[in-house]
């Protein structure tokens, strides 16, 4: 069995983001795979050791991004490729769907393609459908668990604010995880000698075969909203009872309530 | 000369990190108030591969190199000092002696199965009244035929009531001239009849650690299990140390940046006069002594590092490293209370336990008096290093992998 993950490069959460002139920046702090995809990762591997699959992560960005793949290959993914190309600058995550379907198509028949349920740095949380759409796949998103995998089938569990749904689909699918499919693994010391030595090819849209997909979204402008100040008052008191009741007069007092 | 570490470098620090910031982190203040380990942590280390890192890997080890074991060290002590003198005993004091003195049987009868996380392991040499002072220890093994009859006590030892194997130096010899000829090292199995140990509990610092003492009564153990010759005992206690230094070092390092971290984020958080203290220069001072005793301390066990790599003779370079950083991780340590105030001064912050816990390193491993007189013996020509008989072996890319 084949499965692909898709992981994308975002700076590290606990960078300071700053948007000046309309560019937005993050210093030099490192920059990791984005933390939803780990989530990603793990599912795929979790499948991997179940019915003995071959894993390919893939991520559409810059050579930087190699890290981030090589962080998957030492979790212990088999192989990676980044997609890498001048005219994917600014493309919108439709544009990144067909890009991303068509190296899907490239790397043979896949039966599975994980996602992370969203972007820590774009937060859209579309292109998993959106890259299901383009491939014709069906779209399994936001699940919390695959119950059972086999050749043409796969059943999952899906998280929706009522409860859970079980699911069943036939494979070819592509599935968007969350954080309860399980907590990431921390890369192993033979995948991390592994991740150092792989050398990993970057495809072009000419080695997809594909003309540059057009984008329909832009973002015009970016802004950071002003810094907010704020106080932070601690109210005390000798019993729960008159802690509440000073809270509840301030309340009133700011005119909260 | 590459001062960069490698990508697989990074790759180790960044596990190490994530595993001690994330499992160990959360639950470290709760375990040092109660004075226990996390029953977790050794076999989670264990899983993880961290207690056979620099094990090559036909002997069940994960076949990285000597400067990962340091980085590793770096990044457990940040989170806490007892995580570190797990790698310390575990790793540093036995495992590397194993590689370095251990004959193929005893690897594979031992090493394996401490590099595989399988058994852990510990290192007994300090007792009740012989610390510096080796040579002076009474614990003795008596042989009788194939046999050795072990008999003493050791106090000070990490992992006491944790270990599988305790590799325990005992005098056989007497009527030896000089002392330290009398001395030979063996590998006791905890589980042979005649042991008792027990946690010492009361500790000024590393209170989430297993400190303990193990008692010998009259306990068998085969002649297959010396480690070396007779007489070779006070050799390899000392190269134990220039590999269990070598982790002290490294991890005193982390305990400084540690201090460093803890003190920046409080220095901008805290206001005092209208600013946050990070504008007031003798706070400013404070943060650029332990920046620059956080490199020095880095630099200097690297180079010790680097050195092992190459199968260098690093006594003296390993002895200064552990030295400048225990010594340098105390004073970052009081310095950060001090940044922090009255909160330093409690357990609602961390820096308190890192106050604590610098104090250890300080008299373990060589207390900082015997590092002054090895260093000043290696300047004044006082003291060379004769070549050993079995030296650690070089890292080897290759070979470690097979």
């Amino acid at each position: 069995m084949k499965i692909i993950v898709c992981i994308k490069q975002v700076p590290d959460s606990a960078a300071r983001i700053v948007v000046e002139g309309g560019q937005i920046s993050w210093g030099d702090a490192p920059a990791i795979m984005n933390p939803w995809d780990e989530y990603a990762v793990e599912a795929a591997l979790v499948q991997k050791d179940a019915v003995d699959a071959d894993v390919a992560v893939i991520s559409v960005g810059a050579e930087s991004a190699k890290e981030a793949l090589k962080t998957a290959l030492a979790m212990g993914c088999t192989e990676a490729i980044l997609i890498s190309d001048p005219a994917l600058a600014g493309a919108d995550s439709q544009a990144l769907a067909r890009t991303l379907a068509a190296a899907i198509q490239k790397l043979g028949p896949a039966e599975l393609v994980f996602f992370g349920r969203q972007a820590i740095d774009t937060d859209l949380g579309v292109t998993a459908a959106q890259t299901a759409r383009v491939l014709g796949w069906p779209a399994l998103t936001l699940v919390s668990k695959v119950d059972s995998l086999d050749g043409n089938k796969i059943t999952v569990e899906r998280s929706t604010e009522e409860g859970r749904q079980v699911l069943e689909s036939k494979l070819p699918a592509v599935v968007s995880v969350g954080k309860d499919i399980g907590e990431p693994r921390y890369p192993s010391f033979m995948g991390i000698r592994k991740a150092a030595k792989a050398v990993i090819p970057t495809w072009s849209l000419a080695d997809l075969g594909i003309e540059t997909p057009k984008s329909h979204i832009r973002w015009p402008a970016v802004m950071s909203p002003p810094v907010r100040d704020i106080t932070t008052e601690m109210i005390t008191g000798n019993s729960p009872q008159e802690i509440a009741g000073k809270l509840a007069d301030k309340i009133l007092a700011e005119k909260v309530l | 000369m590459d001062f960069a570490l490698s990508e697989e470098h990074r790759f180790v620090q960044q596990m190490v990190r994530d595993f001690a910031h994330k499992e160990v982190s959360p639950i470290i203040k709760e375990c040092d108030r109660k004075q226990e380990m996390a029953p977790f942590v050794l076999p989670r280390m264990a899983e993880l591969g961290i207690l056979g890192i620099c094990i090559p890997v036909r002997y069940g080890g994960q076949g990285m190199d000597y400067i990962s074991l340091g980085l590793a060290c770096e990044e457990l002590e940040v989170i806490d000092t007892s995580l570190r003198v797990i790698m310390s005993v575990h790793m540093g004091l036995n495992s590397m002696a194993l590689l370095q003195w251990g004959t193929e049987e005893q690897k594979q009868r031992f090493l394996v199965p401490q590099a595989q996380g399988k058994k852990y392991a510990g290192f007994g040499l300090t007792e009740p009244n012989a610390g510096s002072d080796v040579a002076g220890m009474q614990s003795t093994a008596r042989r009788e035929g194939d046999e050795y009859v072990i008999n003493g006590e050791k106090m000070w030892i990490s992992l006491a009531t944790k270990m599988h194997h305790c590799l325990w130096v005992a005098r056989t010899d007497p009527q030896a001239a000089d002392p330290h000829d009398g001395l030979s090292a063996f590998i006791v199995e905890m589980d042979r009849p005649g042991i008792t140990a027990g946690d010492i509990h009361g500790k000024l610092g590393v209170r989430a650690g297993s400190t303990g003492w193990i008692a010998c009564q009259d306990v068998r153990i085969p002649v297959e299990n010396r480690l070396g010759e007779e007489g070779e005992g006070f050799k390899i206690a000392m190269s134990c140390l220039d590999n269990g230094r070598y982790t002290v070092a490294a991890g005193a390092t982390g305990l400084i940046r540690a201090s460093l971290e803890a003190s920046v984020k409080y220095a901008h958080e805290r206001n005092a006069f209208g600013r946050e203290i990070a504008r007031f220069q003798l706070i400013q001072q404070k943060i650029a002594g332990m920046v620059q005793s956080y490199d020095a301390a880095r630099l200097l066990y690297l180079r010790a590092g680097w050195m092992k790599n190459q199968g260098l003779r690093n006594t003296r370079e390993t002895s200064l490293a552990k030295w400048y950083a225990t010594d340098a991780s105390f004073m970052a340590a009081s310095e950060a209370v001090q940044v922090h105030g009255a909160y330093g001064y409690s357990d609602e912050y961390d820096v308190e336990r890192y106050l604590r816990n610098s104090k250890g390193a300080i008299i373990y491993e060589g207390t900082s008096e015997i590092h002054q007189l090895m260093q000043a013996g290696y300047a004044l020509n006082f003291r060379q290093d004769a070549p050993l008989r079995c030296e650690l072996p070089a890292y080897d890319p290759e070979i470690w992998q097979e």
